[in-house]
């Protein structure tokens, strides 16, 4: 383990990217055109506001062209103790965008003695997101949403960005991805500003549910794999994702709400 | 142009050693201790803010004593080690010892080929998953490791320290009574240190993934103010 030591003035200080950068471990943007390589493609998530915080959710499957490449690909993440993040876009840049960013948080903490403030972790992805962007020109894009808690303000916060690092809050919902449309729309029915927790999980369950329904590269839950969304909230207790038994119990109601209307 | 005087290498590096000695023996002290749940750090620091105990990775803890701005800049560039390994490799493969090895390389280094000695001295814990398997790495000023099984005492007035320790500290001791006998090392016969005047932190071996945790001044009085069993 070799020991990474700077003159005082040309500290990286607690950016975890910019050490990367100098020890040259950064990754490198291709110089041409990566669209028609059909790398896996990660789809649909969402995010809304409830009452005491965050539901955030995302469905499971990549795809490869018209081919599913993977059924169970986990795109919703904890980043730290009071955030998550979710990432639509090529799977492998995506994955790696969402490592980087935990360890960024992780490594901030560590190195500073305290937590990012949630703008700051926003801000932090932004700046990520952007430096991708050459990525992105040559067709590998990644578009997250980030949410999470804010202790400060004592309220949950969403953002969402564009493949420029665009970074801009919302205060009801946020979605990415190819089914991000039939899923926002579902929310933004379904959606009123006191929603209760129980609430939001079932809208975020039926938002996903929908984009399933009309978009091939969004995975709808598998009963017969066992294989359900990650569905996740983030309250002033912090990240807790919703166990699998409870998210089937709660498709086996929909699934018979949706028998009942036929 | 005049020639250097010859002084003989043995009185350069006593002399160094003197110096850095000097330096970490005017700095309060600090113990970790192994106990049933993992390691627990216990340091004399009025500061509430500037820390001598902090995580370095999941499962492994760092602790300085000594000139502060210099045991600081070896805790980032551990921070910094063991996040680049296990970025590149897996998290499960940082581990105390490499990291110690770096440590005391660079320790070394510092020692014999730059004009000032670094007045610190630093210990690398890493808690094992299980109970015999725990790693205290005591690094000195001059890059010596010295690898310990029971308890580990650095900074101003070890001996003494090391001593009292040696008749209090038991195998398996439960995390009240292991605080007690750590703030009783400390303290010594003349005074008695309180929550206040403390650091203290954990490495708990049951925590999910990132083990270290600082215990509050109002945790810490609750210990200590437990009444000691009485065996005798």
């Amino acid at each position: 383990m070799s020991m990474p030591m700077f003159a005082a003035g040309d500290d990286p200080g607690a950016s975890f990217p910019e050490l990367l950068r100098r020890m040259g471990l950064q990754a490198v943007a291709p110089t041409s055109d990566a669209s028609d390589l059909l790398t896996p493609h990660a789809t649909t998530c969402i995010a809304l506001r409830f009452a005491d915080g965050v539901v955030m959710a995302g469905d499971r499957r990549a795809t490869s062209g018209n081919l599913i490449s993977h059924r169970s690909m986990e795109k919703l993440v904890q980043a730290d103790a009071f955030s998550g993040v979710a990432i639509a876009g090529a799977a492998g840049p995506a994955m790696e965008m969402i490592k980087l960013f935990q360890l960024q948080l992780e490594h901030y903490e560590k190195v500073e003695g305290s937590s990012l403030s949630l703008e700051g972790k926003a801000n932090q992805l932004s700046m990520m997101v952007r430096s991708n962007l050459p990525a992105a020109m040559q067709g590998l894009a990644v578009v997250p949403i980030f949410g999470g808690f804010d202790l400060r303000r004592n309220t949950g916060r969403l953002w969402t960005y564009d493949v420029t690092g665009g970074r801009y809050e919302e205060h009801e919902f946020v979605s990415t991805g190819s089914g991000s449309l039939h899923a926002g729309t579902v929310i933004k029915l379904g959606h009123r500003p006191q929603i209760t927790r129980d609430e939001a999980i079932n809208l975020a369950c039926r938002a996903l549910w929908e984009a399933a329904d009309a978009d091939s590269a969004t995975g709808g839950p598998d009963a017969l794999r066992g294989i359900y969304p990650v569905v996740a909230t983030i309250t002033a207790q912090g990240w807790q994702r919703i166990g699998d038994d409870d998210l089937a119990a709660r498709y086996v109601t929909i699934a018979s709400e949706m028998r009942s209307r036929t | 142009m005049s020639m250097p005087y010859y002084v003989a290498p043995e009185q350069i590096m006593k002399d160094r050693a003197d110096y850095a000695r000097k330096g970490i023996a005017r700095g309060r002290a600090m113990v970790a201790l192994r106990y049933a749940g993992g390691i627990a750090l216990v340091a004399e620091n009025p500061s509430n803010t500037l820390r001598k105990v902090s995580e370095i990775y999941d499962r492994i803890a760092f602790a300085g004593v000594g000139k502060y701005n210099e045991f600081d800049q070896l805790r980032v560039a551990g921070v910094r080690a063991a996040d680049l390994k296990g970025f590149q490799y897996s998290r499960d493969d940082v581990d105390a010892r490499s990291l110690a090895n770096s440590y005391a390389q660079m320790l070394g280094q510092t020692f014999t080929h730059e004009m000032k000695p670094m007045e610190v001295e630093i210990l690398v814990a890493e808690v094992a998953h299980d109970d015999v398997s725990d790693q205290l790495f005591h690094i000195l000023y001059d890059g010596t490791v010295v690898d310990e099984r029971r308890f580990s005492v650095l900074g101003g007035d070890a001996e003494a320290i090391t001593s009292r320790l040696n008749e209090s500290w038991t195998e398996g001791l439960e995390l009240d009574a292991c605080l007690r006998a750590a703030v009783a090392a400390l303290s010594g016969p003349d005074r008695q240190l309180v929550a206040d005047d403390l650091e203290v932190a954990l490495l708990d071996r049951a925590a999910a993934r990132r083990c270290f945790r600082r215990l509050d001044d109002n945790v810490v009085e609750a210990y200590l103010a437990t009444s000691p069993p009485s065996s005798e």
